[in-house]
Formats: C-alpha cells, structure tokens, sequence
C-alpha cells in the first residue's frame, strides 16, 4: 500500500526535477541562440553538432524545447499562483464568514466551473489581442473556482476543530483565527491542488499557444511548436513528436507528484496505513 | 451571594431535517428552560447521560452558542446581549477545557505558542515568563513550550490545555468531559490539579461529566440533565446521599460499578 503511493510520488518528482533543471540550465545556456536562423541547415536530423537536429527554419530543436519548458513553467507557476491565491482567499472568507457570503462566493465559483478557460481565452484575445499575458489571466481564472472550493472544504472542517474554538474562547476573531489557525491546517490540500492544477495549467498554455492565444513568436513555446509542425507531419514528424513528448512529460509528472502528495499527506489514507 | 454565573431558562432548539413532505419535523429542543447560578470559587457539575444536552449548555455559557430563550449572565452582564468586541474583551475571565486533549491543540503550534494565546489576545505579546510559570504550575517542564503536542501524552496534553485555560487567569472554568478520554489512572491526577488550582486562584467551575463518580467529589452543587429538562439541581451532597429522582439513582448506580477513579480527599 506504502510503496505504491510512494511510486507516484517518485515518479513524478523523477519526471519533474529533471525538467525544472533543464529549464533553470536554459536560462543561462542552451547549445544554440533560438532566434538564431540557419535556413541552409533547415531539417537537419539529430547529430553531435544538433541533439535533435533542427526544424523547418534550421533552429536547433534542442535549444527550442528548453527554453520553451521555461515558458511553461513560467506560465503555470505565475497562473496557478495568481489564480490560486485568490481562490484561496476566497474559499477563506466564504468559510470564516457563512450565510449568505459563503453561499454567494460558491455560487459564483460554480458559474466559474461552468465557464471553459478556451472561451474565456479566446474573449480575452478577441477583446485584447492574443497574448501570452491574455493566456495567463485565462488560466489563472479557472484556477480561482478550483481553489476557492478546496480551500473552503478544508477550512469548514478545520472551524469544527476544538483548537479554534480554544482560539475563540481567548477572544480572537474571524480573521485572527483564519490567519492563525485555519491557513496552517490546510496548506497540505492547497498544496496537492497547486500541483495538480500545475500540471491543468502547463496543458492549458500548451492548447492556447497552439491556437494561436498564448506565447507568441519569438517566444519558444511547445504549443506553438506543435501547431509549427502540424503542416509538416508528413515531411518531418519529429517536429511534433518532440514538443509532444515535452507536455505528456510534464503533464504526467505534475499529475503523479500531485497525486502522490495527496496519498502521502490525506489523513484519511493514513489511518488506513496505520 | 451575588452569582458570578448566573443561567436564567436559557432554551436551545435545533432545527431537524423534515422526514415529511408535508409535515416539518419539530425542532430537537437540546436544552429546555435550564436554570443555575455559580458564585465566586464554586463548583458546579452538571451530570446526565449521552445526549442530555450538557454540551450545548456548556457552549451557551461559553458564548459559542446563543440561547434561543433566557440569559446567561456573568458578572452581571448578559453574554449574549453584549456585542461582539465587547464579547471578545469579556472572555478572558471564562475558558473552557475541552474533553478531546488531541483535537484541542493545534498540531500546528508550539505547546509554548498555544498556552500563550490567551496572553496575546489581551495584547500581552512578552509573555514568555508567564506561560513558563504556567508550564510549570501544571507539572510540565517550562522548556516544554518549544515541542509540539504529538510529542505528549493524552494527560500531559490535558495539562497544556489547562495550561492555556489558567494562563489569562479567569474566573470560571468550564471543564466539558475533561478527564473522560484519559487513562483512570491518570484521571485523579488530573481532577486532583484542577481542584489544586481551583484553591489557588478562587477559580468557579462549571464540571461536566456523564459519570457520576468523578463529579461527586469536586462539585458544590449538582444540574442533573435529562433530554434537556432538569432533573434535579440542589447541593451535591443531598443529591448523591437521596436522590430523589429514578434516573438520578441509575446514573449513580452505575457510577458505582465502574472501578473508583479515586480521588483522594
Ligand atoms: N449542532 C447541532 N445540530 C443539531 N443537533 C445538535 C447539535 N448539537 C447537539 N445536538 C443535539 O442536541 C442534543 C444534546 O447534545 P449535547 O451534545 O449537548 O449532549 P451531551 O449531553 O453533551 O452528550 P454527550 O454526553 O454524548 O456529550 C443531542 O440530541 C444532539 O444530537
Ligand atoms: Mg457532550
């Protein structure tokens, strides 16, 4: 029992730190410039000089995918950190306050559940003009609801706890307990969700720069590689496999250290365990 | 005497889930028109069987709850009456100690930063002395304070959370069930520290238990509690000697069967 939930755990952070030093790696190295163009050298296949040869405009693929993963990152962290903590604060307020506020915060949360990221994206563009900036409002939108939800199921079940009671019996108030009692007991679901919600995240910018809504050129991307390479399947597949690759990667380890944290630290699981 | 608490009929009623489309399920009436006062330094124990409302009253007194009918008065002032900033000035002179000693620390904190809570609230934020000697008072090391409470027993986490309850100095203790979840052995311990501190600091205490025996020693005065009704409030010692009621001879009857929890006199 032990040891498979350990699995997802490793597996995941396996899959992870390894992308995540590549990406910090790119940020002060890759083997070749990505703006760099060697159109006499376009579909060169992989050799010691190009690890996985270069593309239709002869820029090292290798390079491409690194610094792309540091787009990724980027985008999911600053989304899901945005979008994240104001769910959070949200789900807080709704849970400290009830009645009517904890029934309009969830309300609205369930209008967000029903209002697809895409749509939102592609109004955002439509209004703004598609941007990478534009992508991320979109994602981190989503993520508001999501966390709102967690962190006030969390937090209902942490107000019953005798401890806040303790911490209303000395005289602090709604707020007070909130910050000193109720945040600390459910940052290990905030925590599991923000992985999961990464993984959602790193997903979701890869759909919107393939359509066109997210990174835009120069800016390296795997989406955007993707639907680069859609026109040349027949001619040079690789071209889409490896970006491909990149987001199943990333997108499966976030998902198993999330799932993984979540069996780890579920005290409903360990109980089990005991 | 003037009453330091003074529970006027107070009345609380849960709404229930309806079972019928047609017919609303009656409110489940958990305390039904209770009455009791304690003065200054007494004790009172409040004593029924599962269900027989002692919890909802402790949490009336406590300001957790608001009585649907009747007043609790402390010091004079009605809790519920008061407003809310008024009511968390007031509460340092009441506190409760809570019969779970693992649901009633925060795993999260410092033993040390727990006790202390009470301090912070009324604005004494140096306060590292006091919760020591307040460690201390209840039999734990001082140096305690920096552990965290999955490092404690269950006794020593009740001491802590005495502790906490003693560190504001209030007036009034409401101890709900507070030495049920723990080992008989270290139960008279535990009644015997609070009786201690009872004497030291002219503390009132509002003792809740289901068993009788625990009660009988420590309290002045008995509420027994049936289905939210009371069934018989007088001085202890008449009540334990003839109980006048049926349900009051069961309860210490059964008191009787259970091996002494021994609290020497
Ligand atoms: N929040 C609540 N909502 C609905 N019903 C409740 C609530 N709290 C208590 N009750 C009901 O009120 C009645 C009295 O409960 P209470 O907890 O006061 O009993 P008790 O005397 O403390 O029992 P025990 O010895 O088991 O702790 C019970 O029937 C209980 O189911
Ligand atoms: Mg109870």
């Amino acid at each position: 029992m032990r040891a498979h939930r350990a699995i997802n755990l490793w597996l995941g952070a396996a899959l992870v730190l390894p992308m995540i030093a590549i990406a910090a790696i790119s940020l002060i190295w890759t083997p070749y410039d990505v703006t760099l163009l060697d159109v006499g050298n376009k579909f060169a296949p992989p050799s010691p000089s190009h690890w996985l040869g270069t593309d239709q405009l002869g820029r090292d693929v290798a390079s491409l995918l690194m610094s792309a993963s540091v787009n990724s990152l980027t985008v999911a962290f600053v989304a899901v950190g945005m979008g994240g903590s104001l769910g959070v604060m949200l789900g807080l307020l709704a849970s400290a306050f009830g009645g009517w506020v904890e029934t309009l915060v969830m309300r609205l949360a369930d209008l967000g559940f029903a209002f697809p990221a895409l749509l939102f994206a592609i109004m955002l563009a439509t209004a703004f003009g598609p941007s990478l900036s534009n992508a991320i409002l979109a994602i981190a939108f989503i993520n508001i609801p999501v966390f709102a939800r967690v962190a006030r199921g969390a937090a209902n079940q942490v107000w019953t706890r005798d401890f806040v009671l303790a911490g209303q019996a000395a005289g602090l108030g709604r707020a007070r307990l909130t910050f000193d009692h109720i945040l600390p007991n459910i940052a290990a679901p905030i925590i599991v969700q923000a992985t999961i919600e990464f993984a959602v995240a790193i997903l979701a910018e890869a759909a919107l720069s393939y359509l066109g809504l997210g990174a835009q050129p120069p800016l390296p991307s795997w989406g955007r590689m993707l639907s680069e390479a859609q026109t040349l399947m027949y001619l040079a597949p690789e071209l889409a496999i490896y970006p491909g690759l990149c987001i199943i990667i990333a997108v499966l380890g976030f998902g198993l250290l999330g799932d993984g944290l979540r069996d780890v630290t579920d005290p409903r699981l360990k109980q089990v365990r005991a | 005497m003037s009453a330091l608490l003074d529970i006027r009929g107070v009345t609380r009623r849960y709404p229930q889930p309806r079972r019928h489309l047609l017919h609303p399920e009656p409110p489940l009436v958990a305390v039904n028109d209770v009455s009791a006062r304690i003065a200054p330094g007494e004790t009172l124990g409040i004593v029924g069987e599962s269900g027989s409302g002692k919890t909802t009253l402790a949490r009336m007194v406590m300001g957790f709850e608001t009585p649907d009918e009747g007043q609790v008065l402390f010091d004079g002032e009605d809790l519920h009456d008061l407003s809310a900033a008024a009511l968390r000035q007031r509460r340092r002179a009441f506190q409760m100690i809570f019969q779970d000693p693992y649901g009633s620390l925060d795993p999260r904190r410092s033993v040390g930063w727990s006790v202390a809570q009470p301090l912070r609230a009324i604005g004494q934020t140096s306060n590292r002395r006091a919760v020591e000697d307040v460690l201390h008072r209840v039999g734990l090391d001082p140096a305690d304070g920096n552990r965290f409470p999955h490092e404690f027993s269950g006794g020593q986490r009740q001491r802590i959370a005495i502790a906490r309850a003693i560190a504001s100095r209030p007036k009034l203790i409401v101890a709900d069930e507070a030495v049920s979840a723990l080992d008989v052995s270290v139960r008279a311990q535990i009644l015997n520290l609070l009786m201690d501190l009872q004497e030291e600091f002219g503390l009132a205490m509002l003792f809740i238990s289901h068993d009788l025996s625990v009660v009988a020693s420590l309290c002045d005065s008995l509420l027994v509690l049936r289905g939210g009704r009371t069934v018989e409030h007088g001085p202890a010692q008449d009540i334990l000697a003839a109980p006048a009621t049926e349900y009051t001879a069961t309860l210490l009857a059964a008191a009787r069967l259970d091996p002494p929890t021994g609290v020497p006199a």
